[in-house]
């Protein structure tokens, strides 16, 4: 088989898996961190049951991440060694301030805010807290500067087929990263929202009524609902911004095949790279346009436009229908749900369901929302400036080949054993806090008031 | 012969040697740090079930951040020397996916352990050991293969898995002396067992490579065997000896010692082997210099661009100072001997 679409299969199933657990951890940091805060101000219990269940998913997120992580820092070079003699004296310095300020910091404070409770004081564990969400963003940080100037590039001149950086500045902020970097984050933190949200209605759903289950899933629900709309306006921003730096890629996700003034919105279709054309297409006319251009008979370009220097279609017009299929999703049960908790104070059993089985619906949708963007920046690995398949290996395809099978099963296999340990830890908590709380009901409670606080989520 | 050492005073000149010094001592604190928890998952295995949970407990506010130190060194070959990464990676493409699987299974068996039901422990706790193993193995099988320069015949690959063997015990003599350090009881009397039963494969692996690498070059041959280098160089493999025997002898001391609740000398065996690393790990990086792929490909042939070294450079001169700093700190909060493992 080709070594190219071998790497790049091997590559995507890393980043892939990669991906799934800092989407959990950016944001599930300051959710903890906000956990802490809110148990430190009022001393409720519940916010403390809250912090105990999500750090053990952080905890096992956490670990997920960094091997994985590992494994990315090594194939950078094997897959593709020509990304780092074109790109290196770009992508390596930001690949090492990501290093040296995040991946430190968050493994060395992991320890402490994991299992050092006991052995500092509050002060330096919440300390800690704040450091290991730092670092978790820091990370966000750099590796999306690195990943929008492969989109962008900007700040560096060629010499000799190689690139030289001349400004950094220009560099770290590049025209899509702002873009990139905030659609990322509240990617996470919708993640996040909806995994706090499913796993709570989950307990729920058990006829686990203990406080701690109600005041997470409110978290969640009330998380998604406002950031929901504002990831909408974001996504759309961002939109632009590539339609105005990588136009093969909008017209890639759009399934516009031919440049024209007043293009029609493509709602479905089969995009057909033969015909170049889209099979039972179903269309808006001029949506497309006004959406893009803010006029109803604006210019789009179309495929043709671009020669051969143009993405695949059909995975990039199906990959942004699901990101966006998922979102708009989002939008209505998330506005339902907090709809529900602020007119009856609970969710009832089918919204409940439907939160259980959206659990993990930000991993498809950053998923499909990475594929759009990474796939739709083809053939190039660097706009404009190095080709994917000039950078690949030269190891042998059946090297590739048979680590690319023992990756894929390692990698089903963590998934599974993922997603089954999260709802065995939901379970699991419902029954130890109701153990917990048994002795109390024989006394007086000690330090509820604190919640009965009109207007205190 | 071309000019092996270019002009020191030019920033393409110390920059690529000051890089080469940072990548060695981040890769010699990975080797001693994850050294000591891969080694303590290859002894898991011996142990009994209630001994695992206090074992796990002994490494785990630290495995993450002992692993990070592989990032940087490897982050260093990528970003400072691309040309070599390329390479030596390239090489190493096979027994560095069976590392990166080791790790894998072991990181994320330190989680699953512990979260999954009950059923699933033991099952967990196999990962732990085979992911560690098989990180062992391959690491030292590339070690192997580095020193012969990647000369993949038959001996050549025996030669490989030997040294993978030996560098496996040698992390599981680190395991068993740290043991020693963060645990009471019948553990630390069984670890104590452990280290003695790690030595020897560790001393026979130090003394393979340091017999293959001058026979491999002449140039090394000429490094440490002509009359003037080995005046300077004698007390290095004099030093290890001594080493080895310290361990040895404060090995055969402790259970007497531990018999009375003391626990003077304690952290001995662990100090020493940890010299004993240092000392292999400096007399290798002297046979090499300057190539990183031994004799074809120099650290200044391979560097980065300058000017993109600066960058880093200056990010390094700031930030691994810090670093230091907060793992010291992790380190003394999690000083003394390892307690249960709680979330709260």
């Amino acid at each position: 088989m080709d070594p190219l679409l071998l790497s790049r299969l091997q590559f995507a199933a890393n980043i892939s898996f990669h991906i799934l657990f800092p989407m959990i951890t950016i944001a599930l940091g300051w959710v903890l961190l906000f956990f802490k805060l809110r148990y430190n101000r009022t001393g409720d219990d519940k916010w403390m049951n809250a912090y105990r269940l999500w750090v053990k998913v952080f905890a096992l997120s956490f670990a997920l991440g960094v091997v994985s992580g590992i494994t990315m820092s090594f194939q950078f070079g094997t897959n593709w060694p020509g990304f780092m003699e074109t790109v290196g004296n770009i992508a390596g310095p930001l690949l090492a301030y990501e290093v040296l300020t995040a991946f430190f910091l968050e493994a060395t404070f992991l320890g402490i805010m994991l299992f050092g409770f006991k052995r500092v004081s509050n002060r330096v564990h919440t300390l800690a807290t704040v450091l290991v969400a730092v670092g978790t963003t820091l990370s966000a940080f750099w590796i999306l500067a690195l990943n929008s100037w492969m989109h962008t590039p900007a700040g560096f001149e060629m010499r000799d087929g190689v690139a030289h950086a001349t400004d950094w500045l220009a560099i770290v902020f590049n025209p899509s990263f702002v873009y990139r970097l905030t659609h990322t984050m509240i990617a996470s933190f919708l993640t996040v929202a909806f995994l706090i949200a499913g796993l709570s209605a989950y307990r729920w759903l058990r006829g686990d009524r203990t406080p701690a289950v109600a005041a997470a899933l409110k978290v969640g629900v009330y998380l998604a609902a406002v950031l929901t709309p504002t990831q909408v306006l974001v996504g759309d921003l961002h939109g632009l911004n590539t339609l105005e730096h990588q136009p093969a890629k909008i017209a890639a996700m759009e399934g516009l095949w031919e440049t024209q003034n007043g293009a029609p919105l493509v709602l479905f279709g089969l995009p057909d790279a033969e015909t170049q054309s889209n099979r039972f297409a179903v269309e808006i006319p001029k949506l497309a346009s006004l959406i893009l251009t803010h006029e109803l008979d604006g210019e789009v370009k179309g495929i043709d436009a671009f020669e051969d220097a143009h993405p695949p279609v059909a995975m990039v017009f199906w990959s942004f229908r699901i990101m966006v299929g998922i979102g708009l999703l989002m939008l209505l049960v998330s506005w339902l749900g907090a709809y529900a908790l602020k007119r009856r104070g609970e969710i009832g059993p089918r919204l409940g369901r439907v939160l259980v089985w959206m659990s993990f619906s930000g991993w498809v949708a950053v998923l499909s929302g990475w594929y759009t963007t990474e796939i739709g920046r083809q053939p190039y690995l660097v706009h404009g400036v190095l080709r994917t398949a000039d950078a690949v290996t030269s190891v042998p395809p059946l090297s590739i080949g048979i680590t690319l099978v023992a990756y894929l099963t390692t990698y089903v296999v963590l998934v599974g054993a993922y997603v089954s340990v999260v709802f065995y830890l939901a379970r699991q908590a419902g029954r130890s806090e109701t153990k917990r709380s048994e002795p109390t009901a024989l006394g007086p409670p000690v330090l509820p008031l604190a919640t009965r606080e009109p207007g205190r989520a | 012969m071309p000019e092996l050492v270019p002009d020191l005073t030019q920033p393409a000149g110390w920059l690529p040697l000051a890089f080469m010094i940072v990548m060695g001592l981040s890769i010699l604190a990975y080797v001693i740090l994850d050294g000591y928890d891969l080694g303590v998952g290859i002894l898991l295995e011996a142990a009994g079930d209630g001994q695992k949970d206090r074992m796990i407990a002994s490494i785990g506010p630290f495995w993450d951040a002992n692993e990070t130190w592989l990032v940087l060194g490897v982050g260093i070959l990528l970003v400072a020397f691309p040309t070599a990464h390329g390479i030596v990676l390239g090489e190493l493409y096979l027994p560095v996916a069976l590392m990166l699987i080791g790790l894998t299974l072991r990181g994320v068996a330190f989680d699953f352990r512990v979260k999954a039901g009950a059923r699933f422990k033991r099952g967990w706790d196999r990962a732990f050991f085979v992911g560690s193993l098989l990180a062992s193995l391959a690491q030292g099988y590339m070690l192997g293969l580095v020193v012969i320069g990647f000369e993949a015949d038959m001996p050549g690959l025996l030669f490989a898995a030997f040294i993978g063997v030996c560098l496996a015990s040698g992390y599981a003599l680190l395991g068993a002396t740290w043991l020693i350090i963060k645990t009471t009881g019948e553990l630390q009397l069984r670890a104590v067992a452990w280290a003695k039963r790690s030595m020897a494969l560790l001393g026979v692996g130090i003394a393979a490579v340091s017999l293959a690498t001058p026979l491999v070059s002449e140039r090394i041959f000429h490094k440490w065997f002509d009359f003037e280098n080995l005046i300077v160089l004698w007390p290095m493999p004099v030093i290890t000896a001594l080493l080895f025997f310290i361990v040895w002898r404060s090995l055969s001391r402790l259970p007497h010692r531990l018999a009375q609740n003391n626990d003077y000398g304690d952290w001995v065996p662990f100090g020493a082997t940890v010299g004993i690393f240092m000392l292999a790990f400096h007399g290798l990086a002297y046979s090499l210099f300057p190539y990183l792929v031994i004799e074809r490909l120099t650290i200044w042939e391979a560097a980065a661009a300058p000017e993109s070294l600066m960058i880093i450079f200056v990010g390094a001169v700031i930030v691994l100072p810090t670093i230091v700093g907060y793992s010291v700190f992790a380190y003394r909060v999690f000083r003394g001997k390892a307690t249960d493992l709680e979330y709260y």
